[in-house]
């Protein structure tokens, strides 16, 4: 007999599942930090997206002090905060940078250090991260 | 041998700042036959930190060890624009009975045809092809096995889940094979009463615990040809620690069934991996 019968990882997968489902969970932007902790982390992933040689080209003539407050807006908006974005959109912001893949992962990055910098834990960056994981479809232009 | 690819992954860990911009853990790590995977199955990732605009590679060294065998594999992976994946695998098959080793050379060819495994809401489609020699075809042969290289095709799909269960990032692959080979090919291809092409599956489930940390475990289906000789599924339960994204241990515990008549071969498995 082996332990590791499909109905077994049946069983793990079916586990894992139902831990979806088990509590309600606490506003992602109370689990960033709400005003404060939001400012933090966008103020910390702008100066990661600087030092970054992939990137910081493409914020030569970016107001950063504009950057920041509608990315704080935005972050509040997705996360449940009470703001709105009034910002343009996403597409139109991005669809003469010529984008690719690498650009995008390495703000993903950015966004994910300053998170850890900012102790927040894996659960509250993974909820973040999956907000905003879709707005790939209109920054990607390459 | 072991002392200097452990200096060299030393210093691939300390030369992160080369290393690709996939995001972290989307390389997997390099499965006994060579390519992107888990431990024992291949995944539809590809090895190595490259994205649409950018080269990558990986190197591996894995050592598994159960009641009666040993199996050694070691090798590399070169990723171009996150398309295309070469691969070269070399296995270590050892017997404790005293019969002689049985070396195979894995190489793979795997293309990433659509989809992306993060982002999107198609999964990673990538198809394999695997050509497989054994070197000594004594044992092989012995056990009636009808010939000693064989091809492998696969499909592979993959998807992420970054916001899965208990809000980790979680990750499932499928595979469907076509396969002549007997235990993988050590035991060669066919055999004069069974020399057809089989379809088998092959599946991995893995959860992220932290962006460095990962558990899973995979299942590997194995339709054999050898009349007499028992060949079970294998399965694996793994934890892998991705240091950054040069270097990455992981350990699992295997379980390989029958093999060549001896029973419940179950033992463990290591492996290191360097990338970029």
């Amino acid at each position: 007999m082996t332990i590791f019968k499909p109905k077994f990882l049946l069983f793990c997968l079916a586990l894992a599942l139902s831990g979806c489902q088990s509590k309600p969970q606490s506003l992602l932007y109370d689990a960033l930090g709400a005003d404060d902790g939001v400012k933090l982390i966008v103020e910390d992933f702008i100066n990661e997206v600087l030092y970054d040689k992939r990137i910081a080209h493409q914020f030569n003539s970016t107001d950063l002090d504009n950057f920041h407050d509608k990315l704080v807006e935005q972050i509040c908006q997705v996360s449940g905060g009470p703001c709105v974005y009034s910002g343009k959109e996403m597409k139109a912001l991005h669809q003469d940078l010529n984008i690719d893949q690498r650009q995008f992962n390495a703000v993903v990055e950015a966004l994910i250090k300053a998170m850890q910098n900012n102790n927040v834990d894996v659960a509250t960056q993974n909820r973040l991260l999956n907000l905003l994981a879709p707005m790939h479809q209109d920054i990607i232009t390459k | 041998m072991i002392k200097k690819s452990l200096i060299c992954l030393s210093l691939l860990a300390s030369f992160q700042c080369a290393a690709g911009s996939k995001l972290l853990g989307t390389a997997a790590v390099n499965h006994i036959e060579g390519s992107a995977g888990g431990g024992l199955t291949p995944w539809a990732v590809l090895s190595g930190y490259a994205t649409d605009s950018e080269w990558g590679a990986a190197t591996f060294m894995s050592s598994a060890s159960v009641d009666d065998y040993a199996l050694n594999a070691m090798g590399f992976a070169l990723n171009y624009h996150d398309k295309l994946e070469l691969s070269y695998a070399k296995l270590n098959f050892s017997i404790d009975a005293g019969l002689p080793d049985i070396d195979m050379d894995v190489f793979g060819a795997k293309y990433h045809a659509f989809g992306d495994v993060v982002y999107g809401d198609m999964p990673q489609i990538s198809i394999g092809i695997q050509h497989k020699k054994v070197k000594d075809f004594t044992v092989p042969a012995a056990v009636g096995a009808s010939d000693d290289a064989g091809t492998d095709l696969y499909i592979s799909a993959a998807k992420a889940w970054l916001d899965g269960p208990f809000n980790r990032t979680f990750v499932v692959n499928l595979n469907a094979r076509m396969s002549k080979a007997n235990q993988i090919g050590l035991l060669g291809f066919g055999s004069a009463q069974d020399n057809g092409y089989k379809v088998s599956l092959e599946a991995a489930v893995a959860l992220f615990v932290t962006r460095n940390l990962v558990i899973g475990t995979e299942y590997k289906q194995k339709k054999g040809h050898l009349a007499g000789l028992k060949e079970d599924d294998w399965h694996d339960v793994f934890v892998a620690y991705l240091v950054n994204k040069s270097l990455s241990i992981t350990a699992a515990y295997i379980d390989l069934g029958d093999i060549a008549g001896a029973s419940e071969q179950r033992g463990y498995y290591l492996s290191l991996q360097g990338a970029f």
